[in-house]
């Protein structure tokens, strides 16, 4: 009998901690089965980060660091630069990317570090409970912004794909969803193409993925995409922000 | 081989390059800009690599990366960027990563003076970062030293995958010695089998990782991880002694104030005081049992420890002496540093004291 569909050779069989309805499985799916079509898990090595993505490197076959609260970018690079030949994925969530580790991401997109950063944004903290994260709406609930998050108080959500794009390094950004089987599609194409532009040596790649966290959101999974798709994409609009593929090129 | 005249920040970053370290990440801090500038400038001939980070938590992260990958890897800063490090510092002692890392110390706390200090001798010895680890800690007293002392740094981070302190000062970056070139002894290290190579689909993923969420499992990490410290501590202690064998007085000091201990003994001497110096290279694993031995021998009445601080070393002296003899104190800090004169009187002070 044919099989048409099984568990990506990219995830070990670690059985994931992911609460029921978290779209963190998905991407863990899209990366390890993008890993697997390009044929590259023996060559890749990711980093995981602090947050609910902290045991990443229990779920993907691939070798994997484990990086301190924001400092995956800096690992990646130090990776990186050890092994030019080799992909080099960092996987971060909105606290430890947006928040604490700004200073690693954006200087490894001003340096074009030939990574590539897979930014699960579910505008909250997930691990630690609910907090408010650099990403959550204005008006949006967390414990630590329990009457919603103001403006005065805290600011406004920061949008990361497209200040990553500025810079001239950033040699693909693109922000995607996954809420639907047609959202996951593209977002699986984004990852790819960041992944392809990453060993053609175009130049630092991020995908953003707007992602659900039922538990901290007090949502059924259900509502949850149908609460991402009405208020996380108009703050956060879907898109590719920055493409210069062609950039290694230009640069010669 | 012929002498050479070299600066002492320059020649730490060529001792690293000799050492086979082809990957440098760092960050500018006076006093030791010398020594990312000597990497940028001589990697390249090498094919090695240098990185200027965006600050030093991200130059120590770099390393932390680098070192997961089976690479001889150094990052160098002074007293307040080291500060910054010892998140990444910790990582690495919880990983088991052989990272080589220089303070070349200056005046604090805070942003202090950028004259040469020894005022971080806690933080280097006591574990600067967060949890129970050690770094071992090597302090070299002149230039020569530093150059042999950085090359075997490589050689024991390996050995026993632990990051491991070059703890000198301003004084020793920016002066130039005459230096040797010399190797150190071989050691028989172990295969690198646990980096981060790439599985190339022939065997299980290999992770560097400092979690182990079931406490159960971190209390056994914490176990294996002391026991490598025992076995460091056996190993690995080093130190000199300065005309000991008949002292009265003695002064112990490392790096640079152990240098001036020395002029000032030769004082002492010449105004009839027989003084000695018992100068710990190691000061993590601290060579309690020799300056324990050192102290008791018939003829010593005093000992007086001297730093560039105000007083951080003397603890260890006085859990290394139990209260067998008195110890007391001369100490200059935030940038200044002790007198032969100074340290000739203090001596003389404290052999009346007894």
């Amino acid at each position: 009998m044919a099989i048409v569909y099984q568990r990506s050779k990219g995830l070990t069989d670690v059985e994931q901690h992911f609460c029921p309805g978290c779209t963190h499985g998905v991407v863990h799916k899209l990366v390890a089965e993008v890993l697997e079509e390009l044929d590259i898990i023996g060559s890749t090595i990711g980093v995981a980060s602090v947050g609910c993505s902290a045991f990443a490197y229990n779920y993907f076959a691939c070798d994997m660091q484990q990086a301190a609260h924001g400092r995956a970018p800096a690992v990646a690079t130090g990776i990186k630069r050890v092994h030019p030949d080799c992909a080099v994925f960092t996987y971060q969530g909105d606290g430890d990317l947006a928040a604490i580790g700004t200073a690693e991401i954006v200087h490894a997109a001003m340096r074009g570090e030939k990574i590539t950063a897979i930014f699960v944004n579910n505008a909250i903290y997930g691990m630690t409970g609910g907090q408010m994260a650099p990403t959550t709406l204005l008006g949006q609930k967390a414990t630590t912004a329990p009457q919603g998050r103001n403006k005065e108080q805290h600011g406004s959500p920061i949008r990361m794909a497209e200040m990553l794009a500025t810079l001239d390094g950033c040699a693909y950004a693109e922000r995607v969803m996954v809420a639907d089987p047609a959202s996951i599609v593209k977002a699986k194409r984004a990852i790819k193409k960041a992944f392809t532009l990453q060993l053609a040596g175009a130049g630092f790649t991020i995908v953003e993925l707007l992602s659900t966290c039922p538990t901290n959101w007090g949502l059924t999974p259900v509502e949850a995409t149908h609460w991402l798709k009405e208020n996380l994409v108009p703050c956060f609009p879907l898109g590719v922000f920055a493409d210069r593929a062609e950039q290694k090129e230009e640069v010669r | 081989m012929a002498k050479e005249l070299w600066k002492g920040n320059e020649a730490v970053a060529e001792a690293a390059i000799r050492a086979g370290c082809r990957y440098f990440f760092g960050y500018p801090i006076t006093p030791q800009n010398e020594i990312p500038e000597y990497f940028a400038r001589h990697m390249p001939e090498h094919d090695g690599v240098f990185v200027q980070a965006e600050s030093e938590v991200a130059a120590v992260n770099m390393a932390y990366g680098a070192s997961g990958c089976g690479a001889r890897v150094m990052t160098s800063s002074s007293s307040p960027g080291i500060s910054l490090k010892q998140e990444g510092i910790s990582y690495i002692a919880g990983a088991e990563l052989p990272v080589v890392i220089v303070n070349m110390m200056r005046g604090g706390p805070g942003l202090g003076s950028i004259a040469p200090a020894q005022a971080d001798y806690f933080q280097a010895t006591r574990g600067g970062g967060n949890g129970d680890y050690r770094t071992v800690v090597l302090a070299p007293a002149t230039i020569q030293e530093m150059t042999d002392l950085t090359q075997e740094a490589f050689e024991i981070a390996d050995l026993y995958r632990i990051p491991v302190l070059i703890l000198a000062d301003g004084m020793i970056g920016q002066m130039m010695e005459a230096v040797e070139w010399k190797k150190p002894k071989p050691r028989k290290l172990p295969k690198k089998d646990w980096a981060t190579s790439g599985t190339k689909n022939a065997r299980t993923h290999n992770i560097i990782n400092s979690l182990f969420i079931d406490p159960k499992d971190c209390t056994e990490h914490n176990k294996k991880l002391q026991e490598k410290h025992d076995l460091i501590a056996q190993n690995e202690i080093q130190y000199e002694e300065y005309r000991t064998d008949d002292a009265e007085v003695l002064f112990v000091a490392y790096g640079t104030t152990a240098r001036i201990c020395q002029a000032a003994v030769l004082k002492l001497r010449e105004a009839g005081v027989k003084a000695g110096v018992f100068r710990p290279i190691s000061l993590w694993p601290y060579p309690e049992q020799a300056l324990y031995a050192c102290a008791n021998r018939a003829g010593v009445k005093a000992v007086v420890c001297a730093e560039m601080s105000m007083g951080q070393m003397i603890d260890d002296v006085k859990i290394s002496l139990a209260g067998s003899k008195p110890v007391s104190f001369f100490g200059t800090g935030g940038g200044t540093f002790p007198t032969p004169v100074e340290l000739m009187q203090a001596a003389q002070s404290a052999l009346k004291g007894v």
